[in-house]
């Protein structure tokens, strides 16, 4: 076991310190320290069409740190997540109000494909490109201009090691990305992604496609990746939030209910709905 | 009861082995057609008749070089001209358009699929052979290309579509414009399809008639250049077939032959391209 992953599963450092318990955290409120936030989400609204997925959500991210977003299917937590880097603006006929900042700078003042090099993202399912392993790692230097000065191969294997890759793919970089399993191919695409050198990590129920070891894998990773980027992960699964998340934030019916640390949303949380929820009562 | 289970089971068997004559019916005609050609101009393939000019009526011999190389000048104009528009009207149709305008192309492509050969050839006379003055190898050539547009439009968009979404989100994701994402991602992961439905469209277009009967007409002679009237082999056959010589049926029934026999080629070409494509995850 790494010293990281060691430092990961110890409840003190992975959940927070203890004492920070806020008994006021209401919707939408501040979950930690006074920090200036990465990424900061005012009063947003989405509409598919003439359907609203979200409602007035207020939520902001640390810098470095880790934040899961729990919640029923449909909650909007996916929504949510899928404003934070403007792919929702891909869909057709969907409307955003309200306003994200990234830094404090409105993201919609951004060039759409800053946005998405500075915040970057792992689907639900393994989507590696029909390219070689190589090919797919450098996919993002490449498009974005990156590749002067540095050679290709160093950076192939710095991301590569970023995703605890390496050793599993380091004899068959020229290979198609196809011949990894499920759980390579999704820290293939989380390489992919880290080879931009992000600010922020955005995942969509990274692990909903695995098996329960793939899983363990990407979750030691994220445990390493702490305190190098941004990380907001979309989960249905608890546990994973409990094991890896500072804070975690709960959506229901495309509202945010509750957002504070971790530790106090899974044993004390301030809402009704959160700890219904939590303890299995409904969704 | 018993009676009716009889008539039930009689219903069925006959039904059943109407169908499946139907089915042998469908597959033979191709067999027959082959073999009928076979059986009548295989006696005339020699290599004369892929290097020689036609003789002049009522000499016996020759060959069909011109009208090959000719067909090839044809096909080949209309692929310079079709493919591209073809390929990126399709680009446009899966990638970039509007539901109405969208909607309102695809529908068109679809006409213009359905238009009768002899109304685009006629058509093709009108706006090029009549001002241009002559008939023409190139006015052929653009004749086919009208027809081998939306065929190329239709299978490129088909195959664009059929990318998952999450394809294109990962490359939007990293950065990318959308052009970018097209043109690196979606396309070469598309490619092997879109490859095929332009080998089809090719062997399709390879064999119409009447297009070229206004606009590239015949040529008994090597045509002196692109501008000049050319011989194709459908052409060709046709001017063969009905001429009252036995020696001209048979190049007729042989020159029909190698055209099938080049049509059959890039279809097969056209399935094994594609069953070689990699599949991708949905």
């Amino acid at each position: 076991m790494s010293p990281e992953m060691a430092r990961g599963s110890s409840t003190k450092t992975a959940y927070g310190p203890e004492t920070t318990m806020n008994p006021t955290t209401t919707q939408g409120a501040q979950a930690t320290g006074a920090a200036s936030p990465k990424i900061r989400a005012a009063n947003v609204n989405f509409y598919y069409g003439s359907f609203q997925a979200l409602h007035e959500v207020s939520m902001e991210f640390q810098e470095n740190k880790v934040t899961a977003l729990i919640g029923p299917s449909g909650c909007g937590k996916s929504t949510f997540l899928r404003n934070l880097n403007r792919i929702n603006e891909t869909l057709r006929d969907t409307r955003l109000e309200g306003e994200i900042t990234l830094d404090g700078q409105n993201i919609m003042d951004f060039d759409i494909t800053e946005v998405r090099r500075r915040v970057g993202m792992v689907f639900q399912r393994p989507n590696p490109f029909p390219k070689s392993i190589f090919d797919n790692i450098i996919y993002g230097p490449k498009i974005n201009g990156m590749l002067k000065g540095t050679s290709a191969a160093e950076m192939v294997e710095k991301s590569l090691r970023r995703a605890a890759l390496w050793d599993e793919a380091k004899d068959k970089l020229h290979e198609s990305a196809y011949a990894l399993s499920g759980g390579q191919q999704q820290r293939l695409c989380i390489a992919r992604a880290l080879a931009v050198n992000p600010e922020v990590l955005l995942l969509d129920e990274p692990c909903s496609a695995l098996d329960p070891i793939a899983t363990a894998k990407i979750e030691d990773l994220l445990v390493t990746l702490k305190g190098q980027c941004t990380i907001v992960i979309v989960t249905h699964n608890m546990q994973q939030a409990a094991r890896v998340a500072d804070t975690t934030g709960f959506f229901l019916m495309g509202r945010l209910i509750e957002h504070d640390k971790t530790n106090v949303i899974f044993k004390n949380p301030a809402r009704r709905e959160t700890e219904d929820y939590i303890t299995g009562r409904f969704g | 009861m018993t009676g009716r289970n009889t008539y039930r089971n009689a219903v069925n068997n006959v039904m059943l082995s109407l169908s499946g004559v139907c089915a042998v019916l469908t597959v033979s005609t191709l067999f027959v057609i082959l073999s009928y050609l076979v059986y009548n101009g295989f006696s005339s393939l020699n290599l004369d008749f892929f290097t020689q000019l036609p003789k002049p009526t009522g000499q016996v011999g020759g060959g069909m070089a011109n009208a090959i190389l000719g067909s090839a000048q044809v096909v080949l104009i209309a692929s310079i001209i079709g493919l591209p528009i073809g390929f990126f009207a399709g680009i446009y149709l899966a990638e970039f358009g509007g539901k109405t305008f969208s909607m309102l192309v695809r529908y068109t492509a679809d006409l213009l699929n359905g238009v009768p050969s002899i109304v685009i050839g006629i058509f093709a006379w009108g706006v090029l052979v009549v001002p241009m003055h002559h008939f023409s190898a190139l006015a052929g050539g653009m004749a086919l290309s009208l027809m081998l547009i939306p065929i190329t439009a239709r299978s490129t968009e088909q195959f664009l579509i059929e990318i998952p979404r999450s394809m294109r989100e990962g490359a939007l994701a990293l950065g990318a414009t959308k052009w970018r994402t097209i043109a690196t991602v979606i396309v070469p992961a598309a490619r092997r399809g879109i490859m095929t439905g332009m080998i089809l469209g090719i062997a399709r277009i390879s064999g119409e008639t009447a297009p070229l009967l206004f606009t590239a007409l015949n040529n008994e002679f090597w045509s002196s250049g692109l501008s000049s009237p050319a011989a194709t082999l459908p052409v060709m056959i046709f001017t063969h077939a009905v001429a009252p010589y036995d020696d001209w049926h048979r190049q007729a029934w042989a020159a029909g032959l190698v055209l099938l026999t080049m049509v059959l080629v890039a279809n097969i070409l056209a399935r094994t391209v594609i069953s070689r494509g990699a599949s991708l995850p949905k």
